[in-house]
């Protein structure tokens, strides 16, 4: 409860999971709104917003952008937390190990977080979509692959220092085994900033495949936000609508994921209310 | 750190950058061998119909018919030498088309990467110095906005503005095409030709940059030692400057060094968005023809050009802290 | 007529804490060349005070009323530029943490420097440097002044300060808890220090404590203040040795007095506990680049018998938290023997050393990190007998029974542990020892973080359950007024080896080692008996 009140002084937190849920029914009613696939040619081409029952206009091939917006909620919602969950397992995992056992484990483990935080990773997603064909699983991987290393790093920060809390040597000393020692009273109090990175990473992961798909690695068979632009880009003096309405549909939910992730950090650390941009 | 062992220092962080870049190549040996399908063709740039007599010349100049670990070695040695391999498809060496590209990338991150920090900083200052007033929610959400928004669309926004109707900047391009300039009037015309794309570039990292300097600003100024600096009635300008800016400037150094190859990833999409000719837009042409070597080329030289930077941060940071030790 | 004087000083608090003001109607004075000490419990406001003298109350906590003289200057008068002015010339202040107190990318010297230069005075700093660094007794001035604060200890740094503070002369020195941080050994020195200039530049000094040794040390004059208000002000030796105030009376009760307890019964002949050997060396330095090698325990042989409360006692990095944590695994100790009832533990395994959890365990020092702030106090008192297969129900109804035990009532089972106080974490922490009936307990400064009256009723709650479950204890402290009163044989450490051991009244009596002699020459006001009620 005391969680829920200080959450919600936060007003830009409160915006933004008002925005997150419109963005959710859209995607959960796609089909009922914009029956079919949004594939399908229903107007005529360059209809500019507002024009034959568009509105927000049609594509060069006469596609409804709108429709084109509420079925690619689905995907970016969808990468973003799917790719984000398999990026914090990898990352919890190996900073978790890396915090708990220490020594050269925890040597090894950093020098590779390092190497993985050094390449540009940008560049290494490009590389992994485009060796393994565009589809939707490789995007995922691809973008979960390059987005866990700050988790393991935080999660080692973490456990790093709850291993010499007294709480934890309290533990050692009667007697728990180490199983439940990581499970029981260190992961809970590593917990909260867990939880406010992972909403900055779906942001992250929703702006890494909009911009996969927007040089053309997205699922060829796949409506997404990233791809509108894409296909707008070239013909951005004829028809604008193309590429500014996903462009704002990508924003509004980043937007929303970030003002969510502060109030979280806010309302799981009170000492730092109003401290964190 | 005591300016003596600045040699030592430098000399251990050039070993550890030296690994780095060894293990991207090994990297990038493995992700032609996990590429589905025949190794040679992914060498050759093309999938499928690929001439016979030309793959089998590619397994014997990889190795590809031998052990995994001299393959390795080959490739290594390959790459060491500077030999990033051929496109086939643009019938050049990697390695030159790197190169011709190379300075445009250049010029692109390095004025896109002084423009953020230096309005980064000074934006986060203000409004660190400001904090709870109106100008501190205006930089904040001027943060927060350009945090989120993608850069790719960014670019297209300010074509659409500043190019399509305001008809104020060129939308593509270096220079002028076929206009022949020379001395001043080249180097306005790039000049005219950089601005969108090194402001959009740059506008998301000054966000970032604003807001960990906010942060970091807000943090130091809560220590001991600024509190020692009032007592001793040091000036309230004297003390954000002298004490609290430059303990805050620390994270801001380590974190223009982990970055750095955000940034030039970035640079990828400005420069599809502006068909900008530097190392990007290769990468963009090459994915679009399938040219893996290429492709390769390019990460490992956008990431040497990432390590050379992180060991820039590191000595800045050296010479800095005089806390730093020789690990 | 007074160096400062303070009338009717009251501070607000924000709206939502415990009472209405950080402090009220202070009336306060400091004449030339005296010592005043303003004492009390942490969060009695005393802090407050001082920052608010030298104008430096951060914006949530104002000034609702009074003045604030600093001779014939009314402090609260001035414009913030005036105040700042004032600063560092005419009355300068000193911090409790030396760690953090100084600009850690600045040199020392450039630090001093700037006090003088920020004053006008920049043309003398480079005579003047040196010249402050040898009046605080640093060695070699020319050196230090180049040094970066990490170069230097605690101690040095804590006279970097004063140096800084006596650049331009103050005539009023504000120190708050300036030795609270340090060694005991540091403490002396600084607190020589203080008094030896104090008396040198005729300066007033106010001082911040919340130790009754150091008041006995240093006071001429002193104000004892309690939840914001000064009960009771008067001369050092009269406050100290016939207290007024029913709170002065308690806080200075509350003082360990240094004296053995009563002789309790013989001591059983029974060894539990014997260290043989035991050595712990710890590595710094990573892949690349020399090596550094500490030796946190050496030569450090001891015995403990049925019963018996051995005190280890020893400054900061004396090797003594590591010695006992060796004893619990915490740590491993690379060679020797930990001997419990004959069995050496050292080579146990995790497994094979379970048993063993049962009956040793340990209290620690900070009450604020030692409980697992996501469990309730319940649990966390039953989660040991539960680990040893004790059925839930029953563990649980033991913790409800511990808790009155400690002392604490029943309904907090089901609460978190950011509910209590320091005082009742501890308590909730030795109810978490004794849930797994232990023969042995090792206390690890169970009392350091502790205001003065709460360590006193911990103090007699440890040595109340002692009795009466017949323990055998390691007591570990720094405080040697607190290891007279607890430890029947008393073990001094320094740099990992036990320099001398033996029967608390010997070793406090007639020690035999130069450096037992040296702490024992640092407890502040060893010269003060607190007067008994």
């Amino acid at each position: 409860m005391a969680f829920l009140k200080s959450f919600a002084r936060n007003k830009g937190a409160v915006v933004g999971v008002v925005v997150l849920a419109l963005v959710f029914v859209v995607a959960a009613l796609a089909d009922v709104i914009f029956p079919g696939t949004p594939w399908d040619m229903v107007a005529a081409p360059f209809m500019p917003p507002g024009e034959m029952d568009m509105l927000l206009g049609s594509d060069s091939l006469g596609r409804d952008v709108a429709a084109g917006i509420a079925h690619g909620a689905r995907i970016s919602l969808l990468v973003g937390a799917v790719s984000t969950v398999v990026a914090l397992a990898l990352g919890v995992s190996l900073g978790a190990l890396a915090g708990y056992v220490g020594g050269v484990v925890d040597d090894l483990v950093m020098r590779f977080t390092e190497f993985f935080q050094t390449i540009p990773s940008f560049v290494l997603a490009i590389l992994l979509v485009a060796i393994f064909t565009p589809t939707i699983s490789s995007v995922v991987f691809a973008i979960a692959v390059v987005s866990w290393p700050p988790v393991a790093r935080v999660v080692r920060a973490e456990f790093l220092s709850l291993r010499s809390r007294e709480f934890v040597q309290a533990a050692e000393v009667l007697g728990k085994s180490r199983l439940s020692i990581v499970v029981g009273d260190i992961l809970p109090n590593a917990l909260s900033p867990i939880i406010v990175l992972s909403s900055l990473m779906v942001a992250n992961a929703i702006l890494l495949e909009s911009a996969l798909s927007f040089l053309g690695l997205g699922d060829p068979n796949l409506m997404t936000w990233g791809f509108l632009i894409g296909s707008g880009r070239s013909v951005i003096r004829l028809a604008w609508w193309m590429s500014v309405f996903p462009g704002v549909a990508i924003f509004l939910t980043v937007l929303a994921l970030n003002l969510v992730g502060e109030g979280l950090s806010d309302a799981l650390n009170p000492r730092l209310a109003g401290r964190r941009t | 750190m005591d300016p003596a062992k600045l040699p030592g220092f430098l000399a251990q962080r050039l070993v550890k950058a030296a690994i780095v870049v060894l293990a991207i190549v090994v990297c990038n040996f493995f992700l032609i061998h996990a590429a589905p399908g025949d190794p040679a063709s992914v060498i050759a740039g093309q999938s499928g119909a690929a001439d016979e007599r030309f793959l089998q010349q590619l397994r014997t100049q990889f190795g590809l018919d031998q052990p995994l670990h001299v393959q390795l070695w080959i490739y290594v040695k390959g790459v060491l030498t500077l030999d990033l391999g051929f496109s086939h498809r643009q019938q050049m060496p990697v390695s030159t088309l790197i190169m011709d590209r190379l300075p445009a990338t250049l010029l692109l991150t390095g004025a896109a990467f002084a423009f953020a920090i230096t309005l980064g900083i000074t934006l986060g200052t203000l409004a660190a110095r400001r904090v709870g007033t109106w100008a501190d929610s205006v930089i904040t959400v001027l943060a927060l906005t350009f945090y989120a928004t993608p850069l790719f669309w960014v670019g297209l926004m300010l074509v659409l503005f500043f190019s399509v109707w305001l008809e104020w900047l060129p939308s593509f391009g270096m220079m002028s095409v076929g206009a022949n300039l020379a001395g001043l009037a080249l180097v306005l015309d790039v000049a005219k030709h950089l601005l969108l794309p090194a402001l959009t570039l740059g506008l998301f990292y000054m966000a970032v940059y604003a807001r960990l300097t906010r942060a970091t600003m807000l943090e130091v100024a809560d220590q001991d030692f600024v509190k020692t600096a009032r007592a001793k009635g040091v000036p309230e300008g004297q003390v954000v400057r002298r004490h609290v800016l430059r303990n805050a400037l620390l994270p801001v150094i380590t974190f223009a060094g982990i970055q750095a190859g955000q940034l030039i990833g970035g640079s990828i999409l400005v420069e599809t968005v502006f068909a900008w000719p530097g190392i990007g837009r290769l990468a963009f042409e090459a994915l679009l023809a399938r040219d893996y070597p290429v492709l390769m080329g390019v990460f490992f030289a956008t990431s040497v050009m990432v390590v050379l930077f992180n060991l820039l941060t590191d000595l800045l940071y050296a010479v800095v802290d005089p806390r730093v030790e020789v690990a | 007529m007074s160096l400062l004087r303070v009338e009717g000083l009251t501070v607000a608090l924000p709206p939502g804490g415990d009472r209405p003001h950080a402090v009220e109607g202070i009336d306060l004075t400091v004449d030339p060349g005296e010592i005043v000490c303003v004492v009390g419990e942490s969060g009695s406001g005393k802090s407050i005070t001082a920052n608010a003298v030298m104008g430096l109350l951060p914006k949530t906590l104002p000034r609702k009323a009074g003045r604030i003289w600093l001779g014939e200057t009314e402090l609260t008068a001035q414009s913030p530029e005036q105040l700042r002015a004032l600063r560092g010339s005419r009355m300068a202040m000193i911090f409790q943490e030396p760690m953090t107190a100084l600009n850690p990318l600045m040199r020392v010297g450039d630090q001093i420097a700037e006090a003088l230069s920020v004053h006008g005075e920049k043309r003398r700093a480079r005579d003047r440097v040196p010249e402050l660094l040898a009046a605080v007794n640093l060695p070699d001035p020319a050196a230090i002044a180049r040094a970066h604060p990490f170069r230097l200890s605690g101690g040095q740094r804590q006279r970097v300060m004063i140096a800084m503070a006596l650049a331009l002369e103050p005539a009023l020195l504000i120190a708050d808890e300036p030795t609270t941080a340090l060694d005991v050994t540091t403490q002396m020195q600084i607190l020589r220090l203080v008094r030896e200039i104090q008396s040198r530049k005729g300066m007033g000094v106010m001082f911040i404590t919340h130790d009754f040794g150091v008041v006995a040390e240093i006071a001429d004059r002193v104000a004892v203040m309690q939840r914001g208000r000064i009960v009771e002000q008067g001369a050092a030796a009269e406050v100290l040795n016939n207290p007024r105030h029913d709170y002065t009376r308690a806080l200075i009760a509350a003082v360990p007095h240094g004296a053995p307890g009563e002789a309790r019964a013989a001591v059983a002949t029974e060894t539990v506990l014997e260290a043989r050997g035991v050595a712990k060396t710890y590595t710094r330095g990573g892949w690349f680049g020399a090596r550094a090698l500490v030796k946190a325990v050496h030569d450090a042989d001891f015995t403990l018998k049925r019963g018996e409360t051995l005190g280890l006692v020893g400054e900061s990095g004396s090797g003594k938290s590591t010695l006992a944590r060796c004893v619990v695994d915490l740590v491993r100790p690379e060679a020797g023997q930990m001997l419990f009832h004959g069995q050496d533990l050292r080579p146990l395994s995790r497994s094979a050393r379970k048993p063993f959890r049962k009956r040793i365990q340990m209290v620690f020092q900070d009450p604020y990190a030692s409980l697992n702030p996501r469990r309730r106090v319940g649990e966390i008192i039953a989660e040991g007998p539960i680990t040893h297969g004790e059925a839930r129900e029953r563990a649980l109804d033991r913790a409800r029974d511990l808790l009155r035990l400690v002392k604490l009532d029943d309904g907090a089972m089901d609460r978190f542990p950011h509910e209590f106080s320091g005082g009742q974490r501890q308590r909730i922490g030795i109810a978490r020892a004794l849930a797994m009936e232990p023969e042995l307990l090792i206390a690890d400064e169970p009392v350091s973080a502790l205001d003065v009256s709460v360590q006193a009723q911990v103090l007699a709650l440890l040595a109340e359950i002692r009795a009466r479950l017949g323990l055998t204890m390691l007591f570990i402290t720094h405080d040697l007024r607190v290891a007279a009163q607890v430890c029947d044989r008393i073990a001094v450490m320094q740099r990992g080896a036990i320099v001398e051991q033996g029967r608390t009244a010997d070793v406090f009596g007639n020690p035999q080692h130069s450096y037992t002699r040296a702490l024992l020459d640092s407890i502040p006001g060893r010269g003060w008996t607190p007067p008994t009620f």
